[in-house]
């Protein structure tokens, strides 16, 4: 029998792909991974694991894995490809990215990414050692994931913030200090369904077993809905219409906490006038949930002792995102909900350490104010847009495509795209993205497997490694963490790799600074007193002892202010219901609602032509967004691309359940297959995004299906909120079905 | 009497597929084969619908028979997302399950 080495690791990258941070052992034997198992004595996730990690032997050792850099040798879309060596790859890279830095400056080159694992870390690492601005996730129109509640939580708070599920405490549940949440408002996530921005979801469950009652903000039916006390059945994109109806509520009846109000909040008196505007009848008739299920959920949500609000990306893809997100940040403020047990908890990166900016303090912190101030200027968007401009230092995304395109003001003439397949995933305006693409000289993809991006797009493709095969580290929220390298898949390297050697070249600074990338994450490590190598000999992570990165009430205890005194990170140290930041940014500093773009009221004209709102985006534990269609094990469970139809709707339309059918709008036509269902109400259809197939052809024309069942393609842009984040419509664009014909159902 | 089984108590099965691949790489079985296997039930209740998952076991659990021999509990049980399986011998699980509703318990004869 062959001995059998158990390593723990932390699965923060390719493989699951997703944001969470579970400890997983790696079984190899000879070098070779064997299997994967849940690390028990790892506080995240205590032992468990979700399918794509336990199909994760599949993934990496998939016949289609890209193993070698490829160099393109015919045209573009031809998918002629031929290996080469590393240091060509490199030496290439490195003529063309000088060349157009010297030739046009670094801001033509545009780096691109997708969703956030660790690839955030080194992406900007690399744009910002070579010089260049344009950093973002290319095609997600507004910015809409995350960033848009980012910013209104930094804005408005001085802080992030999240459900307290005792994740910041090293005996989890079973810590003295924690209670469960009375009360847990799911907004706009299925927890159930996948683990965003460092959460799992499924602590959402432990708690509900613990005691924790939910009320449910969701527009189809979910087990979680059906568990739910209250399920307020909304109609997408008017979320921040019920949140201020519930605003209204807590202060016209007196329920909110006022010793809480009068110690820490600002601007309160103004929040009262601004949600008078709000009554529960008009936002009853906006949201269609019941005026007494808006009075009863506020009520219930408003008199626990201890409650908090779990949300997803709905929130973001509201038009005026960031105005959604402040209103629910006024719903956990003056219910005094922050940072107390089982409440809202700030939220901090581990140990002071970035593994991964969210913000523009902690970019000045890794490369200095000079350069992010200096490049900001230069940014896409950063004109147009204060978000833009203060939050991130993030290229608008919207713009950027149109500035691809159109050259104007100043050209792009490369594009880096890093684990993301634009085409195949968040591109609205996917066929426009295809367009302006095709324009670039030069376009690299780091990449694990071909896809429509790769095929269509890629003049050279790096192949990356998965979370088993490479080191790097985690700081997103808690604990701090290590991924290690246990194995190694023919020539791949890591992002971080990949990035490193690319920054050595491009900047003498950073190869004058660090010797090795152990050395650069040493460095990154400094704020928490440990080394890479102290972390492994410890077991690879650590959670934040007492003191500004743990739980709780630190603005009582002057933990969150830069001059230690109490109070919030804010220039009034309190939370700014009425934001000075915003203000100062030229943005609306409350809270209001806007009507999606798209609708039954902003316009009935097309709503009569596409009577059917069309969701998409619901997560599933099987895939990670346009990733794992090639992993046997997950695909079998879901083998086509669906579209929910309440019964009455595919009555109405003629269709049959499990007949293939088309979703349209005036921007097109894409194929799924029809699952009758009471998920969804008779006025909307749901479908996941990212669809394509890998065992189609991945030449063009067909790039592997991609024009078939991209749904991206049928959502509508540019439109975002006033802040330059938030409001794609991947929630509220309107659409009609019609039944293929039987020669239109080949999946050929 | 068969001295080992799995309880489920199908109130909390969130429809995960964790078990599912998680038996699926403990016994490298081929696609389509799989010991446990998790549907979906949609129904209306008290005016609103309702989704259920009714994860049920096949001929092709062995209640993690290798695992046991490392003192391992089987795989689905270790790595589901929801924590509604647990293992243990068939007379504790029965005694368990007497007070409770919605769960079911599967026994597999050491010897097959």
């Amino acid at each position: 029998m062959k001995d059998t080495e158990i390593y723990p690791t932390i699965a923060w990258s390719a493989g699951p792909g997703c944001h969470g941070g579970c400890g997983q052992k790696l079984f190899v034997e000879d070098g070779k991974l064997v299997r994967v198992e849940g690390d028990e004595n790892n506080p995240w996730n205590q032992g468990r694991s979700c399918p794509r990690v336990l199909a994760f032997k599949q993934y990496v050792y998939h016949p289609n894995r890209i193993t070698k850099p490829l160099r393109r040798v015919g045209e573009r879309g031809e998918g002629k490809f031929a290996s080469i060596s590393w240091h060509e790859a490199f030496d290439l890279c490195e003529r063309r990215l000088k060349e157009v830095r010297e030739k046009y400056g670094a801001e033509s080159v545009i780096f691109a990414q997708g969703t956030g694992r660790d690839i955030g870390g080194p992406l900007s690492f690399l744009a910002y050692s070579f010089g260049s601005p344009n950093l973002c996730q290319l095609g997600l129109s507004g910015q809409s994931c995350y960033t848009p509640r980012l910013g209104a939580m930094k804005a408005v708070m001085g802080d992030f913030a999240v459900v307290d599920c005792s994740q910041f405490l090293e005996q989890r549940y079973n810590d003295p200090q924690w209670v469960p949440p009375e009360v847990i408002i799911t907004w706009g996530q299925d927890p159930t369904s996948g683990c965003p921005d460092a959460f799992y979801g499924h602590w959402i469950v432990d708690c509900m077993r613990r005691g924790s009652k939910i009320i449910a903000v969701d527009p189809r039916n979910t087990w979680t809905t059906s568990r739910a006390v209250h399920h307020l059945q909304i109609r997408p994109g008017t979320d921040g219409a019920l949140a201020l109806g519930m605003l209204n509520v807590i202060i016209e009846e007196g329920i909110y906490d006022k010793e809480f109000v009068t110690q820490w909040v600002e601007g309160f008196d103004q929040l009262k006038e601004r949600v008078k505007h709000y009554a529960v009848e008009e936002v009853s008739a906006i949201t269609e949930v019941p005026a007494n299920a808006i009075v009863t959920a506020a009520r219930l949500f408003a008199n626990a002792k201890q409650a908090a609000i779990h949300w997803g990306v709905p929130i973001d893809m509201c038009p005026d995102g960031t105005a959604v997100a402040h209103a629910i940040i006024c719903l956990w403020a003056i219910t005094g909900n922050i940072d107390i047990p089982g409440g809202q908890v700030i939220a901090r990166p581990s140990h002071g350490v970035t593994s991964y900016p969210y913000s523009t303090e902690e970019l000045f912190k890794l490369y200095g104010s000079d350069l992010i101030n200096r490049l900001s200027k230069k940014r896409i968007g950063a004109d147009t847009y204060p978000m833009v401009r203060n939050f991130r230092a993030w290229a608008q995304p919207d713009m950027a495509i149109e500035q691809i395109h159109s050259g104007k003001p100043y050209p792009i003439k490369v594009a880096w795209i890093q684990t993301a397949n634009i085409l195949g995933g968040q591109a609205a305006r996917a066929e426009f993205h295809y367009e302006a693409l095709k324009k670039l000289d030069f376009i690299v993809v780091v990449d694990l497997f071909h896809n429509p991006t790769t095929m269509a797009l890629a003049d050279l493709v790096l192949p990356a490694a998965t979370f088993a095969e490479k080191d790097s580290i985690r700081a997103w929220w808690a604990p701090l963490a290590i991924i290690k390298k246990r194995v190694q898949v023919g020539e791949c390297k890591s992002d971080w790799e990949i990035n490193f050697e690319m920054a050595k070249r491009l900047n003498p600074d950073v190869m004058r600074r660090w010797n090795s990338l152990e050395d650069l994450f040493d460095d990154r490590l400094k704020t928490s007193g440990f080394t890479v190598k102290d972390l492994l000999d410890r077991g690879g992570w650590k959670m934040p002892a007492d003191g500004p990165f743990k739980p709780y009430r630190r603005h009582e205890r002057g933990l969150l202010r830069p001059d230690n005194t109490p109070g919030f990170n804010t220039p009034s140290g309190k939370v700014e219901v009425y934001c000075e930041t915003y203000k100062q940014w030229g943005l609306d500093p409350l809270p209001f609602y806007t009507e999606p773009p798209q609708s039954k009221v902003s316009t009935p004209a097309l709503y009569k032509k596409y009577p059917l709102v069309l969701i998409t985006g619901a997560r599933s534990q099987l895939f990670f967004q346009s990733e794992h269609r090639m992993i046997p094990w997950l695909r079998e469970k879901m083998p086509d691309p669906i579209v929910e139809i309440h019964p009455q709707t595919a009555a109405r339309y003629g269709i049959d359940d499990g007949e293939w059918v088309y979703i349209e709008n005036d921007m097109g036509r894409v194929k799924r297959k029809a699952k009758i269902t009471r998920k969804v109400k008779p006025t909307h259809i749901h479908t996941m995004h990212g669809w394509w197939l890998p065992e189609l052809d991945g030449r063009e024309p067909c790039l592997f299906g991609v024009w078939d069942y991209q749904i991206n393609k049928i959502i509508p842009g540019p439109q975002c909120s006033k802040s330059g984040f938030g409001g794609g419509q991947y929630k509220t664009t309107l659409c009609t079905l019609s039944k293929i014909n039987v020669s239109g159902v080949s999946r050929g | 009497m068969a001295r080992y089984a799995i309880l489920i108590d199908y109130d909390y099965c969130t429809g995960c597929h964790t078990c599912e691949v998680a038996c699926q790489q403990q016994h490298d079985y081929a696609p389509g084969t799989s010991g446990i296997m998790v549907r979906e039930y949609e129904y209306e209740a008290r005016d609103r619908v309702r989704i259920d998952y009714l994860p049920f076991f096949t001929q092709h659990c062995d209640l993690c028979k290798a695992r046991r021999k490392h003192d391992k509990v089987p795989a689905c049980v270790r790595h589901c997302q929801a924590r509604c399986m647990e293992f243990g011998t068939t007379e504790e699980l029965a005694t368990m399950m007497s007070d409770r509703s919605n769960v079911v318990l599967f026994t597999h004869h050491p010897g097959r």
